[in-house]
């Protein structure tokens, strides 16, 4: 049975297209001309209980959209969507009860007051047993080791322990179901790595299903088997992290160390070379040609070490996101 | 109808259950406790803003001491029924009506919530944001009034040769009691649906600042009502602004004539519903426009 449900869900929102100049501004008082923008473009996804699942994607790409629709922000234009049976966008006080949003831009803790007292306001709020709250609240404040903080005003907390509050707040009422919104965004490596750290181990021990969106890569290598790959607006790719690159490039990349006096000459003839400093030489070739290339080049040339790798995910991803983009540009193009 | 059966906090006759009321009870403590511990958090310039606004009175006076002067009022002459005593006495009363009626900064801070995504907060925690910000203007106020106390009472002593008439009788104090109170409700009302259009809007601080103007002169804050000349004296009576700050002080002073007490009364009830249903309907309203199109 998944928990997680959404059957052509779309989401187009009307914008107010500003013309440029003066002129243009004053016709705008009156006359304004609006713009349909397509958010999500009908996407199907299903998720089972204990998944965790990251959303990959350019800006814009509608990953943020369809975290808040699933959290009940924004409405759908069209489609259907049910998280634990509830749908999202009729609120019910059951399902906001039994979810966390955690968006790393957005604060949700009371600027001028120590953390504690937003807690304390959440066990009202969600009505968490005295004990359990007291439970969770130290096992939480453990975890991040955020204990000596809890009564410091969040004003004067860094970002990055903000963040940890941030998380603190949302998993006191023990949601069934997380959805976060770039939760490592601005911090630094190792603040990083502390809040994936708690989140993997959280996810583990507790099986929630978590809903993840995040530029870093890294965030998304630690910690979920799942990837999601949105770009303008619909699902390019569903299914495991290395999967990517079996799916998306055809290329292997060959990595040679030459032997001493081996001259590199002739090899830019036979694969595309990526970088040479001799005497090592990166070269990337179709993934077909791969053992072909090594074999002639074995035979002709004199090699000390060699090498066969994936190209690195993010140049994947990357090139996945531009293909799309130019995709998308030149049908945009046409249309007009 | 599903929605019903899914509630599991109403009762079978759709009255709220006595654990649910304690729940909520001891949310709405939580809120109000929190809502008065950040109104503390600086305490410096809350109690200079507080002071400060004591400075106006001296002015005042001597303004009415002068246009008393300016009409030859030695001779007991009276404006539109006040003599220059009453005069100040209405004018230190409409300050204390003011006091509970007025919201500083609650509707700009609505509208700025709603522009910059804060209000987000309550569509995904389940919390009634006009409940949750009306318990934390009752904080907001009584921190106020702690701080204000003392010094309203100086000034309420220091001036007592104006209150000619004494304390008003018993039914009266007690509904002079009772219009601060609904003066707070309205009040709190009013800004909180103008903040509200602000789903529509973005910007409300120009809308903010006419209705603030209006407030000003058609409250009583400036000076009693009943120095307007008609057709304007008439249409401010149906006015809920009257009950800022004019009606308090009018109660007190004796200026509404007792039978026309208990239809005034109601009638400031009424308004504190009208305005209830609209802030619902605005909020209701705004946020399918912010969940269908913004967000």
């Amino acid at each position: 049975m998944p928990i997680i449900e959404l059957r052509q869900l779309t989401k187009s929102y009307r914008v107010y297209q500003k013309q440029e100049g003066l002129a243009a501004a004053i016709r705008g008082l009156w006359r304004r001309e609006y713009r349909e923008v397509l958010a999500v473009k009908g996407i199907d996804l299903t998720v089972e209980p204990g998944e965790f699942v990251a959303f990959l994607g350019p800006n814009g790409a509608g990953k943020t959209t369809t975290l808040k629709l699933l959290s009940g922000v924004i409405t759908p234009s069209a489609g259907s969507a049910r998280v634990m049976g509830y749908v999202p966008w009729e609120r019910a006080n059951e399902y906001r009860r039994r979810f966390a949003l955690v968006m790393g831009q957005k604060n949700q803790l009371w600027w001028d007051l120590p953390s504690q007292e937003s807690f304390r306001l959440h066990q009202q709020i969600y009505r968490i047993e005295a004990q359990q709250f007291q439970h969770c609240l130290d096992e939480l404040t453990d975890l991040l080791k955020v204990r000596g903080l809890l009564g410091r005003p969040v004003r004067e907390l860094s970002l990055g322990e903000r963040m940890k509050m941030e998380l603190i707040a949302a998993l006191l009422h023990s949601p069934e179901v997380l959805f976060l919104d770039e939760p490592t965004i601005g911090l630094d490596v190792v603040a990083q790595h502390n809040i994936q750290q708690f989140l993997r181990f959280y996810q583990a021990e507790r099986q929630i299903t978590i809903l993840l969106t995040s530029h870093y890569m890294k965030d998304v290598a630690a910690l979920c088997r799942r990837v999601v790959v949105i770009t303008d607006g619909s699902i390019k790719y569903d299914g495991s992290l290395s999967g990517i690159v079996d799916s998306f490039s055809g290329a292997k990349i060959l990595r040679l160390q030459l032997a001493e006096g081996q001259s590199p000459d002739g090899l830019e003839r036979i694969a595309q070379v990526q970088q040479m400093e001799l005497p090592k030489v990166t070269l990337r070739v179709p993934r077909a040609d791969v053992l072909k290339l090594l074999e002639h080049i074995l035979q002709h040339y004199q090699i000390e070490d060699v090498g066969v790798e994936d190209p690195p995910l993010e140049e994947v991803i990357a090139n996945l996101f531009e293909h799309h983009q130019a995709v998308a540009d030149s049908t945009a193009s046409q249309a007009s | 109808m599903t929605h019903e059966l899914s509630n599991p906090s109403r009762g079978r006759s759709g009255w709220l259950s006595g654990r649910e009321w304690q729940l909520r009870a001891a949310c709405w403590w939580t809120v109000f406790r929190i809502a008065l511990e950040e109104r503390l958090a600086y305490r410096g310039d809350f109690a200079l803003g507080t002071l400060m606004r004591f400075l106006p009175i001296i002015t005042q006076i001597f303004l009415w001491y002068a246009v008393f002067d300016a009409i030859d009022a030695g001779a007991g002459k009276r404006l539109a029924g006040y003599s220059f005593q009453d005069m100040v006495a209405y004018y230190l009363l409409s300050m204390l009506g003011r006091a509970f009626s007025s919201m500083p900064g609650l509707a700009s801070s609505i509208a700025r919530q709603i522009r910059d995504g804060e209000i987000k907060k309550f569509i995904i925690q389940p919390v009634d944001m006009v409940g949750f910000l009306l318990l934390g203007r009752i904080a907001h106020k009584i921190a106020y009034y702690t701080v204000a106390a003392l010094p309203f009472a100086l000034v309420f002593f220091l001036c007592r040769g104006y209150f000619t008439d004494g304390w008003p009788p018993a039914p009266q104090f007690l509904a002079f009691v009772l219009s601060l109170i609904l003066a707070f409700l309205l009040g709190y009302l009013m800004d909180l649906c103008i903040g509200l259009i602000g789903f529509w809007f973005l910007e409300v601080s120009s809308l903010l600042f006419v209705y603030m103007l209006l407030n000003f002169f058609l409250s009583g804050h400036m000076f009693p009502l009943d120095l307007l000349p008609e057709p304007w004296h008439s249409l401010v009576a149906w006015l809920p602004l009257k009950y800022l700050a004019y009606f308090p002080a009018a109660v007190f002073l004796g200026k509404i004539p007792a039978d026309a007490l208990a239809w005034e009364m109601g009638l400031e009830c009424l308004w504190v519903v009208v305005l209830l249903v609209c802030a619902r309907v605005l909020y209701a309203r705004g946020l399918h426009r912010y969940s269908g199109y913004g967000g």
